[in-house]
């Protein structure tokens, strides 16, 4: 999975690429957590609200930080 | 009943008089009383919230009319939430869905000013008349600076180039059950609160402090009638002051109870929450200072007229 944090470097944004990092040592195999801060990159992804995440591509949340059970629930979707 | 509460534990209990009773009382009344209010009242916003998020109201303003689009803009702006780290990624994401930057500069004065936290505390501290008038001049502003910086032709002051969509964006229905709206509610009424109680602590203490202590005469003629330049003056001295919006007001409160007029005390807490210099620097990024400088400058005089108006009739 590929996994993408967007925000443009609050503190919020930090965290959840916090979790999503151990989320995916919880889970393990083979994962990449990119963060994205450029904002027109941010934008494509239809996001306003930072932090946003992405996986493969697609928008699963975004203006929320996700625990780390909820985090654990998207990837598992 | 809850003054009542407070006053059989400082005087009976404690058996404190005069001064010392005056301050103590008033701390332990208005830092429960609006710890408990701010608490009651994000949760409300925050649970009407779980049914609009940034992305909706950007849906739902796309191809609105000029001056009904900034009206619309203004009011979305109580409701959602706002963080100055929000501000760049929400100003392009709204001028890629071709929202006209008049309404854009709408929200984004709406917003901040209309805050949870600060209706929050105004109403806890000032009462309803206040609050409302506070956000029906909130409202007021928003949308008149709005439409006249719509009116300046200022998209040339936009420093990225973005490109515009092409057709209208869905309307995102957003899918939650009672219970997770309301679990949502509730973990974000209690990160605000573990974040700002401490302000307010030490806000209501310094009031405290000056409620028993400070004389009137002292504010009244530093804030009160007699002095034509307190609204310019407690403007310039709210800008700096964003962060610290929960300890400011409750301060507010003490000296406009000092003869501090009230729309001196008025124009000062729009501009802590509308003039916020950490916005204004992330927006940098994105557009040119001189828009900056605008925005800030058709803020902050509609604010003083305010002012001025406030302490005129009352």
């Amino acid at each position: 999975m590929k996994i993408e944090i967007l925000g443009t470097g609050c503190a919020k944004c930090k965290a959840l690429e916090e979790i999503a990092k151990q989320a995916m040592v919880q889970r393990g195999g083979f994962h990449t957590v990119e963060k994205v801060e450029d904002p027109i990159a941010i934008m494509e992804y239809g996001v306003m609200s930072t932090p946003g995440l992405v996986v493969d591509g697609a928008v699963k949340s975004s203006g929320k930080l996700l625990s780390l059970a909820e985090m654990l629930k998207i990837l598992d979707e | 009943m809850w003054k009542e509460t407070v006053d059989y534990l400082t005087v009976d209990l404690l058996g404190l008089t005069g001064r010392v009773n005056d301050a103590v009382n008033f701390f332990i009344y208005d830092t429960i009383k609006i710890w408990f209010l701010l608490i009651t009242i994000i949760f409300v916003v925050s649970y009407l919230r779980t049914h609009f998020n940034t992305e909706y109201v950007r849906a739902y303003l796309q191809g609105k009319s000029l001056i009904f689009g900034n009206v619309l803009a203004a009011l979305f702006g109580i409701i959602t939430p706002f963080c100055s780290c929000s501000a760049v990624p929400l100003f392009l994401g709204f001028i890629q869905a071709r929202i006209p930057i008049g309404v854009t500069f709408s929200f984004l004065i709406s917003s901040p000013m209309n805050n949870e936290i600060a209706i929050a505390l105004l109403f806890g501290i000032f009462g309803w008349k206040v609050t409302v008038i506070y956000i029906g001049f909130g409202l007021l502003v928003a949308v008149v600076g709005g439409y006249i910086i719509g009116k300046m032709n200022m998209e040339k002051y936009i420093l990225l180039d973005v490109k515009p969509m092409d057709g209208e964006l869905e309307m995102i229905q957003i899918k939650m059950t009672f219970q997770q709206r309301a679990r949502e509610a509730w973990d974000y009424s209690k990160d605000i609160f573990t974040k700002i109680w401490i302000y307010v602590l030490i806000g209501v203490g310094i009031g405290a402090f000056i409620h028993g202590y400070i004389p009137a005469e002292f504010i009244a003629s530093w804030a009160g009638a007699g002095n034509p330049f307190a609204v310019p003056i407690a403007v310039l001295m709210g800008i700096p002051m964003y962060s610290n919006a929960a300890g400011v007001m409750p301060l507010v409160e003490v000296l406009t109870s000092k003869g501090m007029m009230l729309g001196t005390a008025l124009s000062f807490m729009m501009a802590v929450t509308a003039l916020s210099l950490p916005e204004a620097m992330i927006l940098k990024r994105i557009i040119h200072i001189r828009l900056i400088a605008i925005f800030f400058g058709i803020v902050g005089l509609g604010i003083i007229c305010i002012g001025y108006i406030f302490n005129f009739i009352f």
